[in-house]
């Protein structure tokens, strides 16, 4: 017997097809059914008043530390934390312990996502074996079993050569390579921005340079491979440099994307002043002028997805010196509200715009057919109470971790209801404001 | 004088974590103190009261004879009683962390931590954490401020004032927190401050700080009134930021041809301990210029000062 869902009456915004519109989505079984003014009822209604209607989001790079570093982050715990943010795919970094770097990890990633049975987990396998940067790892086999990509994350593919023959090997099987930017020899023992402020609080710097000189790199790379079937992805860019590597990439149509974090658009290096260890992060927070050129990349359509870099870490690793305290930050339950606290409330996007980023432009990147809402395609489907405020609490966090420097602060933007394949899988209980 | 004049001040800091953060008020209010203290260790009893009953722990995560030891005295010449917590980490990471030592210490009872860490930021991450007063003695490359403190006692107590006078420190700025914490005194104080050393040792975005940078100790030489030589800290060195000893003993050593090009009444300043032959011609070192010796005497009676104007501030608190 087919299940039917209806959602009535929202601001149903599907950037794929360029719409934005009030009407219902009908979904039958794990299918969009249709989309319009649905005048036939169903066996459950949603009434979506008020509510803007969006295919899934997708988030395609966090951590969720499994397998290797279960206290701070499960598959389960992770997924959790994604379906009550809006994300119905999320895209595993492959630097677990031991990391993701052949098809039986591949294969693991996928059987705990589908145990959890509560958003799409995809993994990205690892570009070298070990994560260390010599020999590849087996990239074709892990495309078949289903890797959406590959990255070294938290490292960079430090020799020429060895970038160069990933993204050739690569060109055989249409996969993106990704990149997290970070020249080590630039970076070397830094824990934040070198600058003014990692001078005064005495802090090993790390260079911008770091970044942009490995983009730059990857970037002659590409342009030498140009006609070959690769796709690159630059990680996390931070620098105001960056976007400019990116933008005349850009220029001689390269196959170049890059995405951008929150704490990336919220945050300055200043905010390490206090040594408040929720600030550390890699790429480390910058200035505020690198602040106003990844926004202004956004506004100008540079950037092809936003992601939260979900880092989740344990309190107590958190609590060490500023030194000695692990990267990252623990950001997806909150993510929706920053993006709009980010962009749409100064106005450099509106909710379409926020949406592509989030759902059908990153889809694309990854090589998935999701992200909209056409007529066919898997029910992956995102309600959002766009006015509602609330103020976010890391201790209601399903996530496992509470290293989130956004704890206490209002946003407004909030998911109601996350469908998955169909099913719902996530609802807010009670009215929400 | 100053004491005079600053009647209405009152101390209210119960940490010490940096110079950076107080104003010229509250340094000068603290090397009027010491002043006064200066002489206790003259005396035939070494000894005062103000800190009897109290607990001061000296927690120690880095090499350090000359500061603990500072410490130590000044602690015991006001009458407390002092533990001492030496522990070599490489790696926080493993074993006990400095939250849990830090607690494990305040469940003791503590009153001050005297606390040194490669990393920096602990002792304002520590004074966060804790109840009781926290006096920074070096973290990693941030801040020395007693050290910053003697050596605006050394030259107020010899030249009278800071007032206009120019100060060149030399050597490896990126890596001395003894270089951060004089700037900050000695310009709160009026001084000007020239950082000399190569290109490949001044700090990223020194242009914010408020110095001026030379990379030839030849030119500066002539012009300053105090030389204070940093020592080249090895162990903190990245990469090879210059090709040889010799090479930078060459351009930034302070040796007795140089001196004939200063000032006849510079003084010559190191914190200690000195690489002789290094940063400094023994010759130099022991010259009559020199003032490295009464640094360390002097060193004393401001730790006792900042240890009893902590306290002083926390039982006020309270």
């Amino acid at each position: 017997m087919n299940s039917e869902l209806l959602i009535k009456n929202g601001r149903v915004i599907d950037p794929a097809n360029g719409i934005d519109k009030k009407c219902d989505v009908l979904i039958v079984d794990e299918k969009i059914a249709g989309l319009g003014k649905i005048e036939k009822s169903a066996q459950k209604v949603i009434d979506a008043t008020d509510r803007i209607v969006a295919p899934g989001l997708i988030d395609i790079h966090v951590h969720f530390r499994e397998p290797g570093d279960e206290e701070e982050e499960t598959i389960a715990s992770g997924s959790a934390a994604a379906v009550a943010a809006g994300f119905t795919s999320v895209v595993c970094m492959p630097n677990t312990n031991p990391p993701i770097e052949n098809e039986t990890d591949v294969e693991y990633i996928h059987r705990k996502g589908r145990q959890t049975r509560k958003t799409h987990v995809y993994t990205m396998g690892a570009i070298t074996k070990k994560r260390e940067g010599v020999e590849l790892a087996e990239m074709g086999l892990m495309t078949e079993a289903g890797a959406v990509g590959f990255t070294d994350d938290g490292n960079g593919v430090q020799h020429p050569a060895v970038m160069l023959r990933a993204l050739k090997y690569a060109s055989m099987f249409d996969v993106v390579i990704a990149q997290h930017c970070q020249d080590d020899g630039f970076a070397g023992n830094g824990v934040m921005n070198a600058g003014f402020h990692s001078t005064v609080l005495g802090l090993p710097g790390m260079d911008a340079l770091a970044e942009e000189a490995m983009l730059w790199r990857d970037i002659q790379l590409v342009r030498k491979l140009r006609h070959a079937k690769i796709r690159y992805h630059a990680q996390h860019i931070s620098t105001a440099r960056s976007v400019e590597l990116i933008r005349a990439a850009r220029k001689d149509a390269l196959p170049v994307t890059c995405e951008v974090t929150p704490h990336h658009l919220l945050f300055t290096e200043e905010c390490c002043a206090d040594y408040d260890t929720n600030y550390k992060v890699n790429p480390p927070l910058r200035t505020a002028n690198d602040v106003e050129a990844l926004k202004q990349a956004i506004a100008d359509g540079l950037v092809d997805a936003l992601v939260t870099d979900h880092a989740p870490h344990l309190k107590s690793e958190k609590e060490l010196e500023f030194l000695a305290a692990p990267f990252g930050i623990a950001s997806l339950e909150c993510a929706l509200g920053l993006y709009v606290k980010a962009l749409i409330k100064p106005g450099i996007m509106d909710w379409p715009m926020l949406i592509k980023l989030m759902t059908v432009k990153p889809a694309k990147i990854i090589g998935v057919d999701k992200g909209t809402l056409g007529v066919g395609k898997q029910a992956d489907v995102t309600i959002i109470d766009p006015n509602a405020e609330y103020k976010i609490d890391v201790n209601k966090f399903r996530s496992k971790s509470r290293n989130c420097p956004y704890h206490g602060w209002t946003v407004t933007g909030r998911v109601e209801k996350t469908i998955v394949g169909g099913e719902i899988r996530f609802e807010r209980n009670g009215k929400s404001k | 004088m100053a004491l005079k004049k600053n009647k209405q001040f009152r101390w209210q800091r119960k940490h010490l974590l940096g110079l950076r953060e107080l104003n010229a008020e509250e340094i000068t209010y603290i090397l009027d103190t010491a002043k006064g203290f200066e002489q206790i260790s003259t005396r035939a009893v070494k000894k005062a009261p103000p800190l009897r009953g109290k607990l001061v722990v000296n927690l120690f995560f880095e090499d350090s004879t000359r500061t603990r030891n500072s410490f130590t005295l000044a602690a015991s010449r006001l009458s407390a009683d002092i533990i001492e917590f030496t522990k070599k980490t490489s790696s926080v990471s493993k074993g006990e962390t400095l939250l849990d030592t830090a607690k494990n210490l305040e469940a003791m009872g503590i009153d001050i931590v005297v606390i040194r860490h490669t990393a920096g930021g602990v002792p304002k991450f520590l004074s966060r954490s804790i109840n009781a007063c926290v006096v920074n003695a070096g973290d990693g490359f941030c801040e020395h401020p007693t050290q910053g403190l003697l050596d605006v006692y050394t030259i107020r107590k010899i030249k009278g004032t800071l007032e206009g006078l120019k100060i060149a420190i030399v050597g490896d700025i990126a890596h001395s927190r003894v270089a951060r914490s004089d700037m900050w005194a000695m310009t709160k104080l009026g001084a000007e401050v020239i950082f000399v050393g190569p290109p490949t040792l001044i700090p990223a975005q020194v242009n914010r700080l408020p110095v001026s940078v030379s990379y030839s100790l030849d030119e500066v030489i002539e012009k300053v009134d105090v030389i204070n030589m940093l020592r080249i800290q090895f162990e903190r060195l990245g990469g090879n930021p210059f090709p040889s000893i010799r090479e930078y003993s060459h351009y930034f050593g302070l040796t007795v041809e140089r001196m004939k090009k200063a000032k006849p009444d510079i003084l010559v300043m190191h914190p200690g301990p000195i690489n002789r032959g290094l940063e400094m011609e023994s010759e130099v070192a022991d010259g009559a210029n020199s003032v490295i010796l009464q640094q360390v005497t002097n060193g004393v009676a401001v730790r006792m000062a900042v240890l009893f104007l902590v306290n002083q501030a926390a039982a006020q608190s309270h």
